[in-house]
């Protein structure tokens, strides 16, 4: 029996996905929402150190699993390898309802009006498609409010005086510093800097019918045994579900999205949770499966029409692929310092985001969350051992006085960091996957230099009688902060999607992910994310004339 | 009192438990490794994280029934690997000491694991295989098997959460966990 036509599809149910599809649905219009994964489970990953979001050596709690979603991974030298989700390498994000919302440490960082102009503030850089957003940070300052308020975050950015202005303050106050945060951050004050708490998607009282975090050490890369954090999958996703106009379709793989003869969308062609394929129709698509994923389902959606895949007239889709290069510093202390209270990041600072000589963009710098015990025996200072009787007393001695501050660096986008499809390795489904082939742009590794000495400096004014850098910024890029595959812009030729995430070509198509991204910011990217689904979404919802996309 | 008991209530106090001989790990069915090659796996892991004046080691932890498990689930193609490797392991210790690997004194293993580590090995073992990044990923799965979720078979009695002075982990959800994803 065929599939009830509906008004709108939305491929994955994340952080864009899951606000998009609220913002349809609060608003009269039908939805499907589509995931791959099905609704995450507490029983399923609990507090198990070897398999979550952050260590996945047994397995990815939040899936995909590893038999059926396998990617390729191009080297410069055209050697091709295929992956599976257990190594960083993957680009793994988690596939369930909720997708990395559900797992992650939840910092709720609003991008800086500079990271929306780019190329204005800093000019052209060489070897770089740097470029300025379509949209400002004003045009999108009361969608980044409403996330804040709907979702729920705690902070106080009033000590923060690179903070972008905002009408509203957060809906919680912020969370307090842990021991180690009231250190450092001491520290970083006397160094001239502006630390302030972290803004999180979490709790920090009552809200929402959803109870106060309770400082769980397994926090990052887990779900919440009290759903003190705040993802879509306890937010909008099931408010959506309450208006009675949204559908969640769990355990879907979408394979591609189907055109008329008229060059429209007309549905997707998916695979149900009993690997039957199936088709849904609708009068809009929204693609929102991550910037790998989104990629893929793009490239994957050839027809006479769109032979090099749907809204590719530019050759855009899967180019500029980035993520963050992760940099900072780390000290030993001869006292302990961490009370290792979860979830273990409690302060930021601002002060190298932007304007620092010589830097193009730069990045936020935060104390480190909690790593476990196994995580925390990975991890030493240089020419330390690596087993026997000295690592293990390291392990002992050493986990309440070590301290760590690191932060994501501005990727400086690089055309040829992309994601292309393989026509010889399939899925489960015989679905042609992802690969993954270029490097970070050469900037990238200066720039987290910089970062990374500046960290050091704090860890050594905290009073740490070893400090040593940890410099990111080489490689391919991508990982869980990966975005820009599906650009937004004015210029057809030089981008995907206009400035509301419309397709160039095909105007009843649409991606709200982290694909939209022109530049990556040097903050965790969710809220921005979530901020760009109730963009678009109010977008195609003042588009609608109740029963047609005008 | 039997022996189950008996170790069960020598956990109660580190100090007690610091007395407990290396080779006060449970005997377990092997699933993978034959007897021999759980001895010398046994005697890797002593190495990696052995019993000292803080507590217990791998051995009371029972990693080797971590990684003998995960080779018959999680780290299936790392099956051949492990059986080269013991052997090459043990070629090499019988052509260096006249000894097998898990037969040498503490300190002699450990001075050959220094030479393992920079692949300073008789070359006609190790056909294929890397003696270095072999036991760095029998490093990698000792310490999962010692800081892990005791739920995978090692971490016996929350041994090294223990040592690090962590409290156990909370109950919730625990049971039904251990039915789905442990035993």
């Amino acid at each position: 029996m065929a599939n009830k036509h509906v008004n709108a599809i939305v491929v994955g149910a994340g952080a864009g996905g899951g606000v998009v599809a609220k913002e349809l649905a609060a608003n009269g219009i039908s939805v499907i929402l589509f995931e791959r994964g099905g609704w995450p489970v507490y029983d399923e990953c609990i507090n198990d150190e070897l398999r979550n979001q952050r260590t996945f050596v047994l397995g990815s709690a939040f899936g995909p699993d590893w038999d059926r979603h396998p990617r390729v991974l191009l080297g410069k030298d055209g050697t091709k390898r295929i992956v599976v989700a257990n190594g960083w390498d993957y680009s793994h994000i988690a596939a369930c309802v909720g997708s990395g919302t559900v797992s992650y440490g939840a910092m709720a960082w609003r991008y800086m009006p500079e990271d929306f102009k780019m190329k204005t503030t800093y000019g052209s850089v060489a070897g770089s498609t740097l470029e300025d957003w379509p949209i400002c940070y004003d045009e999108l300052e009361s969608c980044y409010e409403k996330a804040e308020w709907e979702i729920g975050v705690s902070g106080d950015d009033r000590n923060n005086p690179f903070a972008a202005p905002r009408q509203k303050p957060y809906p919680m106050p912020p969370f307090e510093n842990t021991k180690e945060g009231t250190l450092l951050s001491a520290a970083a004050r006397r160094l001239g800097l502006h630390p302030f708490p972290i803004p999180m998607l979490r709790n920090s009282v009552p809200y929402d019918g959803r109870p106060g975090c309770i400082r769980n050490r397994t926090c990052i890369g887990f779900q919440c045994p009290v759903d003190a954090k705040n993802g879509t999958h306890n937010t909008v996703i099931p408010a959506a579900m309450a208006t009675g106009h949204c559908t969640v379709k769990t355990h879907c793989q979408v394979a591609e999205v189907t055109t008329g003869t008229k060059g429209r969308a007309t549905g997707v062609r998916y695979f149900d949770n009993k690997d039957r394929e199936q088709y849904q129709t609708a009068d809009i698509v929204i693609i929102a499966a991550s910037a790998i994923e989104t990629a893929r389902l793009l490239l994957n959606s050839r027809s006479k029409l769109f032979p090099n895949g749907i809204s590719n007239e530019s050759g855009w889709v899967g180019r500029n692929l980035q993520g963050h290069a992760y940099t900072g510093a780390d000290g030993l202390f001869d006292h302990d310092v961490r009370d290792r209270i979860g979830p273990g990041a409690t302060f930021g600072l601002c002060d190298f985001n932007h304007h620092n000589k010589g830097i193009i963009g730069g990045g936020l710098l935060c104390n480190e969350f909690h790593d476990l015990p196994y995580g925390f025996s990975q991890f030493r200072p240089p020419g330390a051992a690596r087993w026997g009787k000295a690592h293990k007393e390291f392990q002992v001695k050493m986990y309440r006085r070590i301290s760590a501050i690191r932060g994501p660096i501005q990727e400086m986008p690089n055309f040829e960091a992309r994601i292309t499809v393989d026509e010889t390795v399939k899925d489960h489904w015989g679905i042609p996957v992802a690969a993954l082939s270029g490097e970070r742009h050469v900037l990238d590794h200066e720039h987290c230099k910089f970062l990374s000495a500046r960290a050091e400096e704090i860890i050594r004014e905290a009073g740490a009688y070893q400090t040593w850098k940890t410099i990111g910024g080489k490689g391919l890029s991508g990982s869980q902060h990966q975005c820009g595959t599906a650009r937004m812009g004015n210029d057809p030729k030089t981008s995907v999607v206009n400035k509301y995430g419309q397709s160039h070509q095909v105007d009843n198509l649409f991606v709200a992910d982290a694909s939209l991204f022109v530049t990556g910011g040097g903050f965790n990217p969710v809220l921005t994310i979530m901020a760009l689904g109730y963009h678009v979404g109010n977008y195609i919802v003042k588009n609608w004339n109740g029963s047609k996309f005008k | 009192m039997d022996r189950r008991k008996f170790l069960k209530s020598t956990v109660t106090g580190l100090g007690t438990m610091a007395m407990l001989p290396a080779c006060a790990y449970d005997p377990a069915p092997f699933r993978f490794f034959t007897q021999k090659e759980a001895e010398c796996v046994i005697a890797l892991t002593d190495q990696i994280i052995p019993a000292d004046e803080s507590g217990p080691g791998a051995v009371y932890a029972n990693v080797v029934n971590y990684i003998d498990q995960q080779l018959v689930r999680v780290f299936r193609n790392e099956q051949s690997v492990y059986k080269k490797g013991i052997t090459a392991l043990q070629n090499s210790c019988k052509k260096i000491y006249g000894q097998l690997f898990h037969e040498l004194e503490f300190d002699t293993q450990t001075d050959f694991l220094i030479k393992v580590e920079s692949n300073n090995v008789p070359k006609e073992f190790w056909d294929g295989i890397d003696p270095a990044q072999f036991f760095s990923m029998v490093i990698r799965h000792t310490m999962q098997g010692f800081y892990g979720s005791p739920v995978h078979g090692g971490n016996k009695n929350y041994i090294s959460y223990r040592l690090m002075k962590l409290e156990y982990p909370q109950v919730v959800g625990q049971n039904r966990y251990r039915r789905n994803h442990g035993e």
